[in-house]
């Protein structure tokens, strides 16, 4: 399965950066959605992929039983997701924002620094 | 010693707070300084006579094989001795020459730090530490050169002679590093000690270049002299102490010092015989051209750096003894004539020696003073600068191979040399008084104690050679010949050659002196001189500098977001996917191909969103598709055993869709804004980073480098943290700091977002 999630990371990956380098600051932000995606799916799926397996311990054990998933990467990843999501938000904000100022959503006119 | 070596850079913490409370009187106070390491240094006299050298360690990065042993030989003290005795006289002339300049605090500050970079240099006795003590002269004297900051040219010079001291000591560094990897030590006394341990490696000749390289750009040798007439922009007591005994001596000494280790060669002979004897000739030769009395000076400085640095590279006992001698002799006199001339421009208010005449019967002690000190510069008996110039002319008679080449350009320099010195010192006092924009008078106390003394010395070391030959110069000549040796210093060496080229010397002098505007009317018309020296070559290279600046700039920092995306992206791709080919040997590791049918369900689905997301022109659909792939892959999170994953992801996937679509439609809609060429290279770009990812996941499935803690935690979450959702554990106990760095983040998020939503209202408000 490692194989075909490969692909999909490799997916992702290549349609964030093609949305990050189209000149619509709207594609920019969708770009960066997709490469946080990419990004948490590919530590996932590096550190192995483990069915049925939560890395839980049951009542009255001290570890859990048999074949666990690894549950660091998880805890890596649960905390990408959230400060992705507070990147996002704020970018969102921010762009919205410039455009308001600038009144302009291609990135090729907004190089300059002043408004 | 640490704390003497030391002790500069803490007075010069103290000293700006200390100039203000005592004013005027300051110089002299700050003063007490220098003189007590000067008589501390110089009670290591008798233990280096008798030793040879002293090694006083003190630890500092023993990891490193760092330290900042102190190694005390003749040589060493010979520069300390100098050091802290010009320095004495420099800080007290400092202080009548600055009185009530309003950056004489700072001054001072910078001028102990100096003072103690350049002790710290002379005495070390680790490579690196010597380094560091180096490049510390190269910025306190960026410093000092620059002390009339609002002078631009003033800055010019500054940045001149830190760019071209700080480029020889990048060189020098590889070249330390290289002799301490080559000599199996980073402790000069054990390099030293190795005998011909440099000089058989292979690398011995890179070794050299690179020292050099260092050492000829700090001592001003051709074709790196041009900055050292233009440190003149700084205040002469700089000056004075940067051109006698320090700064531009670091090379020198640093030579000298490796002298025993890489001395001795073919190579060593001619490059530095040969590149001493060009700068002695260009100093001599430029200083006949000059009329400012500072101008003069700095290039006779030139001569004597570039005569050491010969004397170094011949190498023979008679050229080490010249060398000491004339190290002494130029230090002793080079420091009062620049403090002569500082008192000179001082009181009369002008630098032109065109315009200066008739002085002798208002400055009487300064002419006295400058007709003793320029004697010693003359090379006249009974000065000690005759004996230098007599030890001199031997060395280059017996110049091993170059002897005719050396000899000739001594003699030569020395007649133009002899010329300068009577005119520095007949030409301002003598004659017609001339109008000066100051009305002269004798100059104060603090300002003649440092020539008066330093020419008298002169004179006494000149008739009684025993003392300077017993105390120092004889164990310093030890210690850069690298074998004992019996120095003796007198004026009478009977009839013989080297008495010959003085007379003719002298004689050569008088004259140019005597036609000495006829000769300046001559060179003044030789302006290709200044059209074509390396000092051009610096200004072209510096134009060039700031031209690749401006386009590196302009092709690399051109604003254009998808330019830096594309730039790193693709150099990612060819980094990685070369060490993945190349360096890895391209392993594929497939692994188990089983999947169930809504698996491979969910992965199609997260694709085909992510495409369509990509392509679509329509914002809803893009946003849509986004929340189908955010969906997706929460249910991969699900499906492969992270339940905490899969609810974090669906509910900020939520949170993302609407806060897109909230947003997105505040924004003007899609447009085709880029060429179909420009997307067909976009999506290869972003395809060759696809590429690379896939093979990368590839490359590394199943391969485990190091055990993974995760089971070390597994086992403490429930005994120790009494957690069974291990995930939760490790977020909320092990890593609970960055759990708490991660909540800041999202909470400044959050104050940033409502920040610009509120100053949005109120521009509507206005």
């Amino acid at each position: 399965m490692e194989a075909i999630m490969a692909l999909v990371v490799g997916a992702l990956f290549g349609a964030s950066v093609y949305m990050m380098l189209r000149r619509s600051i709207v594609k920019l932000v969708i770009g960066l959605i997709l490469l946080s995606n990419a990004a948490n799916l590919l530590i996932f799926t590096v550190s192995g992929l483990t069915r049925g397996a939560p890395p839980l311990i049951p009542e009255g054990m001290q570890m859990p039983d048999g074949a666990w998933a690894d549950p660091l990467p998880q805890a890596l990843i649960l905390t990408a997701i959230v400060i992705g999501f507070g990147v996002l938000a704020f970018a969102v904000v921010l762009i919205h924002r410039a455009y308001e100022v600038v009144g302009e959503d291609d990135l090729d006119q907004m190089r300059s620094t002043d408004t | 010693m640490l704390i003497a070596v030391l002790s500069g850079f803490i007075l010069a913490a103290f000293a700006p707070w200390l100039t203000r409370a005592f004013g005027d009187k300051a110089g002299w106070l700050l003063a007490i300084l220098p003189a007590s390491l000067f008589v501390y240094f110089a009670s290591f006299i008798p233990a280096v006579s008798e030793q040879g050298a002293v090694v006083l360690e003190y630890s500092w990065i023993p990891g490193l094989d760092i330290s900042l042993n102190m190694l005390v030989d003749g040589l060493s003290l010979l520069f300390a001795l100098l050091i802290s005795g010009i320095g004495t006289f420099i800080i007290t002339y400092a202080g009548g020459y600055l009185r009530g300049h309003e950056y004489l605090p700072r001054f001072y500050g910078i001028m102990f730090s100096f003072m103690a970079a350049m002790l710290g240099l002379v005495l070390s006795n680790n490579l690196i530490t010597l380094f560091v003590f180096w490049e510390l002269t190269s910025i306190t004297s960026f410093l000092l050169i620059g002390f009339n900051h609002e002078d631009k040219q003033a800055r010019w010079c500054a940045l001149q002679g830190l760019l071209v001291t700080v480029a020889g000591g990048l060189a020098l560094l590889a070249g330390l590093v290289m002799i301490g990897i080559t000599a199996g030590s980073f402790e000069l006394s054990e390099v030293l000690a190795g005998g011909d341990v440099l000089r058989d490696n292979p690398l011995y000749t890179a070794i050299v270049l690179l020292v050099l390289a260092g050492c000829f750009t700090k001592s001003a040798q051709v074709p790196f002299h041009f900055w050292l007439p233009n440190a003149m922009a700084a205040p002469t007591p700089v000056s004075a102490f940067l051109h006698s005994a320090t700064m531009v001596k670091a090379g020198v000494y640093l030579m000298a010092r490796l002298n025993p280790g890489l001395g001795g060669t073919d190579l060593w002979l001619y490059l530095l015989g040969i590149v001493g004897a060009l700068t002695m000739f260009t100093g001599s030769f430029m200083a006949l051209r000059s009329t400012g009395i500072k101008a003069i000076l700095a290039y006779t400085t030139i001569m004597a750096l570039g005569t050491l640095t010969m004397l170094i590279g011949i190498g023979t006992e008679a050229a080490i003894i010249a060398a000491m001698t004339f190290l002494l002799a130029h230090a002793l006199y080079k420091a009062a004539l620049f403090m002569l001339a500082g008192a000179v421009d001082h009181e009369t208010g002008t630098k032109n020696i065109l315009k200066l005449g008739g002085l002798r019967g208002l400055m009487p002690i300064t002419f006295l003073a400058a007709c003793v000190a320029a004697l010693s510069l003359a090379g006249l008996p009974p000065l000690f600068g005759f004996i230098a110039k007599e030890l001199m002319f031997e060395a280059t008679i017996g110049a091993p191979g170059i002897a005719f080449f050396v000899s000739l350009l001594a003699l030569a320099s020395a007649m133009m040399i002899a010329a300068m010195a009577a005119v520095f010192a007949i030409r301002p006092f003598t004659g017609e008084l001339k109008e000066t924009p100051k009305t002269p008078h004798e100059a104060p106390p603090s300002m003649l104690a440092g020539p008066v003394v330093l020419a008298s010395l002169s004179l006494i070391f000149g008739l009684l050679g025993f003392i300077p030959a017993g105390a120092v110069v004889g164990s310093a000549v030890q210690a850069v010949y690298g074998s004992p040796l019996e120095v003796e210093l007198y004026l009478w060496h009977g009839f013989n050659l080297p008495l010959l080229l003085s007379v003719l010397a002298i004689v050569g002098g008088v004259v140019l002196f005597l036609r000495w505007e006829q000769v300046l009317d001559t060179f003044s018309r030789m302006t290709f001189i200044d059209r074509f020296g390396p000092e051009r070559g610096y200004e072209k290279s510096m134009d060039g500098l700031t031209w690749l600046a401006a386009w590196q700039t302009r092709t690399l920092q051109n604003g254009y977001l998808r330019t830096y995306l594309s730039v790193t992206v693709l150099t990612t791709v060819v980094l990685t996917l070369w060490a993945y080919f190349v360096r890895a040997g391209a392993p594929v590791h497939i692994g188990d191909l089983d999947f169930t049918f809504y698996e491979l369900a969910v992965a199609g689905l997260v694709v085909v969103g992510a495409i369509v997301a990509s392509v679509t022109s329509s914002r809803l659909g893009a946003v849509a598709t986004l929340g189908m792939v955010g969906f997706g892959v929460a249910l991969i999170y699900v499906l492969f055993s992270a339940p905490d994953l899969g609810i974090t992801q669906i509910m900020v996937e939520t949170l993302t869709v609407i806060l897109l679509v909230l947003v997105l439609y505040r924004l003007p809609g899609f447009l085709k804004l880029s060429s179909p060429a420009a997307r067909v290279r976009d999506a290869a770009i972003a395809g060759s980073l696809g590429v690379t990812m896939t093979l990368l996941i590839l490359a590394v499935n199943g391969v485990t480098v190091v055990e993974p803690i995760s089971d070390q935690l597994t086992a403490w979450s429930y005994p120790e943290a009494h957690g069974r959702n291990i995930v939760n554990v490790i977020l909320v106990d092990f890593r609970a700091l960055d759990t708490l760095g991660e909540l800041f983040v999202v909470g400044l998020a959050g104050i940033g977002v409502y920040a610009m939503i509120r100053l949005r209202a109120e521009d509507k408000g206005q």
